[in-house]
């Protein structure tokens, strides 16, 4: 299944993530304000909607400092990786039947690949600054990313199990009797956690820390090098959304509505997920982040994985 | 594992509840009576100035925000030649009004006086005198000091005996 469109779909869907990453900027802003019992922008346009734009202005206006003490090549370089790998990660997305850059039959490998990359992203951003919280921050990140990688990539393999497949449209596909959330529980709740934990938000967002290391690996950016690391979160996070719309709950399958509303329907009620996971629960430890990863979650993943196998190897 | 879905599910029960934010320029917050905000300097019931210029305003101000210089009318009432407030300066204590002696000082339930331009902050006279007697609408001082004034000679205040007359042996 590829777009009939190429240049349009990769046009189109460029346009369209990087609209919704600014846009949860102040989706973001407004809904941690509604847990809060507070109204957050409102005043910039309706809704506070233009807050973006004067967000946006005010960015590209600041000026494009570099730290003299910076590593000068790596520290630019490293706000664009992670900007480069979320959204060739958004070329295998399926946002409905026609609308997709490319559909390889590894889509899903594809994507836990990209994902990996994103880390030297965040690893090279705190080296490069040279300062001691930079760098902090950036260990955090590169210990989080690799532990949470494993059984992140272990989290979906019951799925790619089920639908006997790799290619994104194939597991959306094998959904149209049951999402994959009902004999997947365990993993999508892995998957969900360790999502998390690869875009670094909160509750997970060690590598950022405020209230310990200023602000983490980027705390030597500022204009629009910081706003790439902003926007790429941001990404990330419209991006883990719709990989669990796809691998979990059917993607664009749906009545009624047309399938791309219905995938959007879906992406969103995850984006505001993490939002509100981030409204309620605090940061814990680094070494109990690092032990729940090692010692509970990947031993569950493994079980998780063990019980599909045997499940699939016996329905056969 | 159980509390972290429970607090999940507490602040997620936040979306209904009512904000607490006061949508500030629409909606105005209830100043009580008492309020320090901006000051003002009060008139008798009968249109004077009650400000007799004794300096007790600007000697007991913290940040030394007050400013005056006291004059005699003809009729020998003190009042004050300028009178003028810094209000970048100001702090809205409230010691000013605790020490005036004849409530000509008082502050007020008002604290919108944003300006573009700080010279703007600094109130002269005409700025900071308002037309009626302010809190305490029936009060005059020189009605019920013992002062004696053009038109008002001693023991003529209200609720005053006449002066002793200290050279008489009677009682």
């Amino acid at each position: 299944m590829t777009s009939p469109y190429p240049i349009a779909s990769i046009l189109g869907i460029l346009f369209a993530s990087l609209t919704i990453a600014a846009g949860l900027i102040w989706l973001e802003r407004r809904l941690l304000a509604l847990w809060q019992d507070r109204y957050g922008p409102n005043r910039v346009g309706p809704f506070g909607l233009a807050q973006v734009i004067a967000d946006a202005i005010k960015i590209f206006f600041k000026q494009d400092w570099v730290a003299p003490f910076a590593d000068k090549p790596v520290f630019i370089i490293a706000p664009a990786i992670i900007l480069v790998t979320v959204l060739l990660s958004f070329a295998v997305v399926p946002f409905a039947p026609g609308i997709v850059v490319s559909d390889p039959n590894i889509a899903l490998l594809f994507f836990l690949g990209m994902s990996s990359l994103g880390a030297y992203s965040v690893v090279l951003a705190g080296w490069s600054s040279n300062n001691k919280y930079a760098l902090l921050g950036s260990l955090r990140a590169a210990a989080q990313l690799l532990s949470y990688e494993v059984f992140m990539g272990l989290s979906v393999m019951g799925v790619v199990m089920l639908a006997g497949s790799f290619q994104l449209s194939e597991i959306v596909h094998a959904q149209r009797g049951l999402w994959f959330v009902v004999p997947q529980f365990l993993g999508f709740i892995l998957f969900l956690i360790a999502g998390v934990a690869e875009t670094r938000r909160l509750p997970f967002d060690l590598p950022e820390a405020e209230s310990e290391l200023v602000a983490g690996f980027h705390s030597e950016y500022s204009g629009m090098k910081f706003g790439m690391f902003f926007v790429g979160e941001y990404l990330g996070v419209t991006l883990i959304s719709a990989m669990i719309t796809v691998l979990f709950f059917g993607g664009w399958l749906g009545p009624v509505l047309p399938p791309v509303v219905w995938f959007l329907l879906k992406m969103f009620f995850f984006i505001s997920f993490f939002i509100l996971l981030r409204a309620s629960l605090p940061r814990p430890r680094f070494d109990q982040l690092m032990s729940w990863a090692w010692k509970l979650l990947l031993p569950l993943a493994l079980l998780n994985l063990i019980v599909t196998g045997a499940v699939v190897l016996l329905l056969a | 594992m159980l509390s972290i879905v429970e607090t999940i599910w507490r602040v997620f029960t936040h979306a209904f509840r009512k904000r607490v934010t006061v949508l500030y320029p629409e909606e105005k917050p209830y100043l009580a009576p008492r309020y320090r905000g901006r000051i003002i300097l009060s008139r008798d019931p009968d249109g004077g100035e009650r400000c007799v210029a004794c300096y007790l305003c600007a000697v007991v101000c913290p940040v030394d925000c007050i400013a005056l210089h006291a004059t005699e009318d003809e009729h020998g009432r003190r009042y004050p030649e300028f009178f003028r407030i810094n209000f970048s300066r100001c702090i809205f204590c409230g010691f000013c009004e605790d020490a005036c002696p004849t409530y000509a000082i008082q502050l007020t339930p008002d604290f919108e006086m944003s300006e573009f331009n700080r010279q703007n902050m600094v109130y002269e006279k005409e700025h900071l005198l308002i037309s009626g007697p302010g809190k305490y609408p029936g009060y005059n001082f020189w009605n019920v000091s013992g002062v004696a004034i053009g038109g008002k000679d001693k023991g003529q205040a209200e609720n005053e005996g006449r002066p002793v007359d200290v050279r008489s042996l009677l009682p």
